[in-house]
């Protein structure tokens, strides 16, 4: 008995320092599953980890949980694809800077038979009215993400309050948001790093691309030393000017999937 | 052949592919840890229970039962903003660690082990009262030796609660942050993978996790088996 519990008292033990023996240079990233999920990540930071030795650890989330995250001071960084929350950010004081650091873009997924027929479409906006006019399915991220506020807009621009049986909010992540709607044939938005990542495609086609509306702007925020200064700011405000940095960029540009390029650099 | 789920998992096994070890052995690690912690703070607590008679018994007994149900996202998001920095025990910085989801996993696992060892200890002590008063045996002298004869149903409790430890996402997905390397288990990366609409991948890493859970309870069946034996 006394044996099993000393047993037992050095497994505990041991246990606990393996998990306490990780490195300290490393920051908490907070970003979006579109990111994580096309495979950018695993392609750049480990370009960056070369060059300052500091590893990145990913919390991929939807932007409104990424917000949310930084603003409770449990992550070093964010970037995220909300411009215009991002600058709400900086204004209450979460944030002492912001940068544009890439764009993609997003296209909008449906059945390839189009019943909506919005391959037609020369707009964002009439596409959109095509699909309400139709009331053919569309699922809704319906999480708050940066994508879903994106669509909301969307909508908006086209006159169209989205409400009725045809529109399903689903109040998941993109990938499971595709998912469910390969299985109901319904329409969907996407960014494309998702879409062309994305390995359960059924019927669903791209039908709808190009205009400038659907652009979809990444940017980097530098978390406030006031508001969190526990934070690792150093090291955090280097991953942050790394992205800005040409080098950075580069390998941002260089990250391809089926030799396709899905982010591009755009920081000023 | 590639899109076939046992054909994915087999060859994630025969490849001993480094990612999914790492991914198996945090797991584990986890899992098995939590359930440890839980067992040493839940038998005695159980046997307690049990053993005492105090005011508010009732009350409690009824709380252990009813949180062996307590939905495990919930469990997440408590341990959440109790770990959160701006929360009580932000200090420790345990937040998107591994330490975090063993402690996620310790608040799901110790009503289980606590409630179902209550009940068996209290049947036995039914069965061996008598014996107790003649022997004018004091309550915490008791208490070792019902949990000592009560050690192979208290072996399946520990299953129970490491199946509900190593099959639980919700919590460990929102205290961990599912970070690749660091805080991915093998039902994070199923839901993961499922988000990518790799389905097949995702099949197969739920076909390893089975896999595995069935021989953590082979295991414990035979060892089981040869003791009883032994002890007669």
């Amino acid at each position: 008995m006394k044996k099993t519990l000393n047993l037992l008292l050095a497994g505990i033990t041991s246990m606990g320092l393996a998990f306490g023996a990780y490195a300290d240079d490393y920051i908490t990233l907070a970003s979006t599953t579109s990111t994580e999920n096309s495979g950018l990540f695993a392609s750049i930071l480990p370009k960056f980890e070369d060059a300052t030795g500091i590893e990145v650890r990913v919390v991929a989330v939807g932007t409104g949980q990424a917000f949310e995250i930084a603003r409770r001071g449990d992550a070093d960084s964010l970037l995220v694809h909300d411009t215009v929350g991002e600058k709400r950010f900086v204004e209450n004081g979460y944030a002492s800077e912001r940068a544009d650091v890439m764009y993609n873009d997003f296209v909008v997924i449906g059945p390839a038979s189009d019943p909506a027929n919005i391959s037609e479409a020369q707009t964002a906006a009439e596409a959109f009215a095509a699909i309400a006019n139709a009331e053919a399915p569309f699922a809704s991220r319906g999480d708050d993400s940066g994508t879903n506020r994106a669509e909301l807009r969307l909508w908006k621009n086209a006159g169209v309050d989205p409400e009725g049986d045809w529109y399903r909010e689903l109040g998941s992540g993109m990938g499971p948001t595709l998912n469910t709607a390969a299985a109901m044939d319904a329409y969907v938005m996407s960014d494309r790093a998702t879409w062309v990542a994305f390995g359960n495609r059924q019927n669903l086609a791209l039908l709808f691309e190009g205009d400038k509306v659907l652009f979809n702007q990444y940017g980097s925020l530098l978390l406030s030393e006031e508001k969190h200064p526990h934070l690792k700011h150093e090291m955090a405000s280097k991953w942050h000017n790394w992205l800005l940095s040409e080098e950075g960029q580069q390998a941002i540009a260089d990250f391809r999937v089926d030799g396709q390029q899905l982010f591009f650099p755009n920081a000023k | 052949m590639e899109n076939n789920a046992f054909y994915v998992a087999l060859s994630l096994l025969l490849n001993f592919d480094a990612a999914l070890f790492q991914i198996v052995a945090l797991s584990l690690q986890v899992s098995l840890l939590a359930v440890l912690i839980a067992a040493v703070l839940g038998f005695p607590l159980g046997a307690a229970v049990a053993l005492w008679r105090f005011p508010g018994r009732g009350g409690m007994i009824v709380v252990l039962n009813a949180l062996m149900g307590l939905p495990p996202v919930v469990a997440g998001l408590m341990v959440y903003l109790l770990l959160s920095r701006a929360g009580p025990l932000g200090e420790w910085g345990l937040l998107f660690t591994p330490g975090a989801m063993v402690l996620a996993q310790v608040v799901l696992v110790l009503p289980i082990l606590a409630a179902l060892s209550r009940q068996k200890v209290e049947e036995l002590l039914g069965e061996y009262r008598e014996q107790f008063v003649s022997l004018g045996m004091s309550r915490s002298r008791m208490m070792p030796t019902l949990l000592w004869d009560a050690r192979f149903a208290l072996l399946t409790i520990l299953l129970a609660g490491f199946g509900r430890a190593s099959a639980e996402v919700g919590a460990v997905m929102m205290v961990g942050g599912n970070i690749e390397g660091v805080t991915r288990v093998m039902t994070t990366s199923i839901v993961l993978e499922t988000g990518k609409g790799n389905l097949p991948l995702a099949l197969g890493l739920g076909i390893v996790l089975l896999t595995l859970v069935m021989l953590i309870n082979a295991g414990v069946y035979l060892v089981g088996e040869l003791t009883r034996r032994r002890v007669g």
